[in-house]
């Protein structure tokens, strides 16, 4: 029996997290990171399309903070605005296929039968598709559109393991006594899922969202360094390394403050992920006094 | 009981040196909340052959000392105070040094036996290797050998075939033997014993005691048995000992905490216990409040804020335990001299709450209306193998024609061991599926007759009650929802939701002002209340309650049970009431089906059943069930099942009760032919009274 009246679970999550200072580093680090990608650009003059013709490849400096690149674009401008793409990109997709997974999971578990054995064939065949490839070859289709369905593809392709995931919560939630009391007042089984069912896995669903973020961040910065995800002049990360590559040691300010901003934003929200996780898990040993 | 080596009680005992002496025993844990004092200056002694019942609620401690004696406690606990085994300090000793000790000098049974043993190996060599860890010069084996022993001497059959099987081939009660063989496996000077029959059938738990005395009788151990059934205490211990928030309030012999308990709580789980052995309809005594949190106990009796006795020293100063009149018999109460001036009993001490008559008492029961009727009932799963192309290879019957009804205002207990289809006959009630074969009727209605709108329309009438508070509230909604819910399914507006919110919650003994709280800001007793609220919220005419309070501690268990008493008199409901604990049954119910293997196999009115049951299986199930009264329990008769409830996927030929029956064996030969040949029907024993024997014979068994 639960001895602590009073103390709400959300707030003893709060309070478990705290106490894991790597994590919070973590969750300081990327707030610093969004509000850098978004509030940065207005304090430097130079925007990351205009183009400095008096100074090409030049270091760091007073006027252009992270150097100039060959055709004398501003480093600092063009990094910014690749890591507010980057953000948007991982937040969203991260949000995209947690949610997708939840609902395919849920209904796949909460409905079983027919319902269960199509959705759960969608979900192996969509695993067994080499993603990468696919959105390579779709790439060229939505050049010049909008960076929206690139998103959706991503997200498209990473909901799958955590739909199988659900799916399992939800078979052994759906035999808890709760569920079964709203069955036998008459509740309808959408009002079950969504009222009963995932609430009660809103945990794991936040903590997959958030690993999911680093994630797709990663996935990608992989496809936009091989030309298939952002196109220019469009910039991300993943666009800015793949031009920084050639030029790292000769001219590392191409390359050092994108990749670095890269590492940054993905360790960041892994060490967030970890420490929510091991805050929700009362079995963890790491959170406690 | 025999084999017991029993203290007298006139205190001129000549008390051998204590094996196992603990003095000021405290541990505390750190946790979220602040330092949890669990158990806060426990100072207890036994001897060798002698039996300790340690009493008390979830919480009070006694599993955490027993725990500490052994070194099992995790390292964030903090044990503070002496422990003694055989003149030897174990308090402080390293893991190292304690290994030696555990098993060989002092042995545990746990509560779940099918976590205690690893699933890997076999039983016979994980006995063998409890005996090699101690007496490393045993051969291989020489060990086995003592294994299959030692399970010959706790009762498994075919101990040489069996040593060989894996604990998942055993029952419950088997692992329960098997455990027990491997605790006297190095012949320990004491057993700890943590409710080692909590987990399991009462006709097991009976069989599981006798093997308890003899295991005392090979080893001459002393036992600590932990337990929160007075029942057993009284039938099985020679000295009690009962412990709230941390501490021992009470100890002394057996007689002495029951016929002169001086301590109010002792007296008020007296009274909260209901009698199997007594017709008794007044309420049940009640103890009021919950125990209290073990972080930051404020000052003085930890009881107090329960206690009707309490007077100003009790809110301040905390009482020690201290001798009472009786040499060996202590108290740790203020009140205790008040106690025993005027020999108070619970009734004195505890308000007793005044009885409704129940709404229909005048009207005879055939002239009530049939709320529920059951006819012939089959509920068959079938039994497939192969994983792709599944293959159909037999059946289960789970239940397998059983037939009886509900009028209004009434309650009908349904009782048997686990597996026996209680579960499943009211899932089907439940359902409203239609059923494998034979018909459910709700208010005159045929389940499997039913559209879809009038389906929902009986499901109205339906209110079910869960076991587990914990399990059967949603912890993300607040109360408030949570007893809204199904009038919002069916529609209700808002506004008359709220009202009727507030009213469900005044109904069942809480406040409106709960509406916002979640179900974890409840105490347990607390939260089944929200789950009775619940199940009434659509103004149901039949509730079916499943083990409601079987979860709940003794002293909560008493304000529910008058709880539902309460609802069904003032709201004339009817109740279909499942229990495996046959006291809170005969307290309850008006009539009592005793189900066996799927099947009823006596009818009756509680009265009857329980007075005079004509079926060997009743007799047997009923003479299991320990009457918390010491003198009366330690002069009946147990009548023991043989074995454990067959398979329902084998069911014997025949009478289904006949592999266990008593009757049977001492039956003579052309009458076991019918036993064996026919499948005996219910037959009329009395009045209202049926039973499913060819021999029936009405015994008294308390």
């Amino acid at each position: 029996m639960t001895e602590d009246v009073g103390v709400s679970r959300g707030r003893l999550v709060l309070r478990r997290f705290r106490r894991r200072r790597i994590a919070l580093f973590g969750l300081v680090a990327i707030v610093f990171l969004v509000l850098f990608a978004f509030l940065g650009p207005s304090l430097s003059k130079w925007n990351y399309s205009q183009k400095d013709y008096n100074a090409f490849l030049q270091p760091p400096s007073a006027q252009h903070w992270f150097g100039t690149t060959q055709i004398g674009a501003d480093v600092y401008a063009q990094t910014l605005r690749g890591l507010q793409k980057s953000l948007v990109i991982g937040f969203l997709t991260a949000i995209i296929s947690t949610g997708l997974a939840a609902i395919v999971g849920a209904a796949a578990g909460y409905y079983g039968g027919w319902t269960d054995r199509v959705l759960m064939w969608f979900v192996d065949l969509l695993l067994v598709l080499p993603s990468f490839l696919i959105i390579a070859i779709l790439s060229p289709t939505f050049q010049g559109k909008t960076w929206l369905l690139f998103v959706v593809l991503l997200a498209g392709f990473s909901w799958m393991i955590t739909a199988r995931i659900v799916r399992g919560l939800t078979l052994s939630l759906k035999e808890r006594e709760f569920v079964r009391a709203a069955e036998f007042m008459g509740v309808s089984s959408r009002t079950i899922l969504f009222r009963h069912l995932l609430p009660n896995m809103s945990s794991i669903l936040i903590i997959d969202a958030t690993i999911n973020v680093g994630g797709a961040i990663l996935a990608e910065t992989g496809l936009s360094y091989f030309g298939f995800g952002v196109q220019p002049p469009d910039v991300s990360l993943g666009t800015l390394i793949a031009d920084g590559t050639k030029s790292a040691l000769t001219y590392p300010w191409l390359f050092v403050f994108c990749g670095g901003l890269l590492i940054l934003t993905v360790l960041a929200v892994s060490l967030v992920g970890d420490g929510l996780r091991d805050a929700v898990d009362p079995n963890s040993e790491s959170s406690r006094l | 009981m025999t084999g017991l080596i029993t203290t007298s009680t006139d205190g001129q005992t000549s008390v051998p040196a204590p094996v196992l002496e603990i003095a000021d025993l405290r541990v505390s844990f750190p946790s979220e909340a602040g330092t949890v004092e669990a158990v806060r200056g426990l100072s207890y002694a036994v001897s060798a052959g002698e039996v300790l019942g340690i009493v008390g609620e979830s919480g009070s401690g006694k599993s955490v000392s027993a725990l500490a004696i052994m070194g099992l406690l995790p390292d964030r606990a903090r044990v503070e105070g002496s422990i003694r085994f055989g003149g030897r300090e174990l308090a402080g000793l390293g893991d190292k040094a304690l290994t030696d000790i555990r098993g060989s000098g002092i042995a545990m049974v746990f509560q779940d036996p099918l976590s205690a043993l690893t699933p890997v190996y076999t039983v016979g060599s994980q006995i063998a290797e409890a005996i090699r860890a101690h007496h490393t010069d045993t051969s291989r084996a020489a060990a086995a050998d003592r294994a299959v022993d030692l399970l010959k001497l706790v009762g498994i059959p075919n101990p040489a075939v069996r040593a060989k099987s894996f604990p998942h081939e055993f029952s419950g009660g088997m692992r329960q033997r098997v455990m027990i063989a491997m605790a006297i496996a190095n012949d320990p000077d004491v057993i700890l014993a943590d409710e080692p029959t909590t987990a399991l059938d009462v006709t097991i738990q009976a069989q599981i005691l006798e093997v308890f005395h003899t295991a005392q009788e090979a080893t001459g151990a002393a036992i600590v048995m932990i337990t929160h059934d007075l029942g057993v205490v009284a039938g099985f211990a020679d000295r009690v000992m009962v412990m709230y928030a941390g501490r021992a309030v009470e100890t002394g012999t057996v007689e002495d905490a029951f016929y002169r308990s001086r301590m109010p709580y002792t007296l008020g789980l007296l009274g909260a216990l209901p009698r199997p052995d007594l017709e008794t309809r007044e309420p049940l005594t009640p103890v009021e409040g919950n125990p209290p949190s073990l972080v930051g106990l404020p000052p003085g009796c930890p009881f107090a804020p329960r206690c009707p006795l309490k007077i100003d020293v009790c809110e301040t100063v905390e009482p020690p335990l201290a001798p009472t009149a009786v040499p060996g018999h202590q108290t740790a109460c203020h009140r205790s001299g008040f106690l025993e001036d005027g020999d108070l009993k619970a009734g004195d001490v505890f308000p007793v709450p005044a009885a409704l008559p129940p709404a229909l008492a005048g009207v005879p029961r055939e002239q009530r209306p049939v709320v529920l009727e059951v006819t012939d009932l089959v509920r068959t799963y079938p039994l497939t193998t192969g994983s792709i192309f599944r293959r159909t290879i037999g059946e289960v019957r789970a239940v397998d024609g059983i037939s009886f009804d509900v009028r209004e205002g009434e309650t009908l207990g349904l009782v048997g061991e686990s597996g026996c289809g209680k579960t499943t006959t009211i899932n089907e009630i439940m359902s409203l599926a239609t059923p494998s074969a034979g018909t459910i009727k709700v208010l005159g209605q045929e389940t499997g007759s039913l559209d879809r709108k009038q389906r929902r329309k009986i499901r109205r009438q339906l209110g079910l009650v869960f076991q587990d508070p914990n399990a059967s509230l949603d912890p993300r909604l607040p109360i408030g929802d949570i007893l809204g819910e199904g009038m919002k399914a069916y529609g209700v507006p808002v506004a008359e939701r709220r009202s009727r919110v507030s009213e469900l919650l005044t109904l069942v003994g809480l406040g409106p002002e709960h509406v916002n709280r979640y179900p974890a800001e409840f105490s347990g007793g607390q939260r089944q209340r929200i789950g009775i609220a619940r199940a009434l919220s659509l103004e149901p005419r039949l509730v079916v309650l499943d083990e409601p309070v079987s979860a709940l501690d003794v002293s909560i268990r008493a304000g529910v049970v008058n709880l539902l008493e309460d609802l069904r008199a003032r709201l004339g409901l009817s109740y279909v009431f499942v229990a495996h604990d046959l006291s809170v049954v005969r307290h309850i119910a008006d009539r009592v089906a005793v189900m066996y293997l799927g099947r009823i196999v006596e009818l009756g009115t509680v009265a009857d059943v329980f007075d005079a049951p004509a079926h060997p299986y009743t007799q047997a199930l009923l003479s299991a069930v320990p009457v918390p009264d010491p003198r009366q329990e330690r002069a009946r008769k147990r009548i023991l099942l043989e074995g454990d409830l067959p398979s329902p996927s084998e069911v014997p030929t025949g009478c289904r009760f006949r592999s266990r029956c008593p009757l049977y064996a001492t039956l003579l030969e052309d009458h076991q032919a019918r036993c064996r040949d026919d499948d005996p029907v219910l037959t009329p024993q009395g009045p209202d009274h049926t039973a499913a024997c060819h021999w029936p014979e009405a015994r008294t068994v308390f």
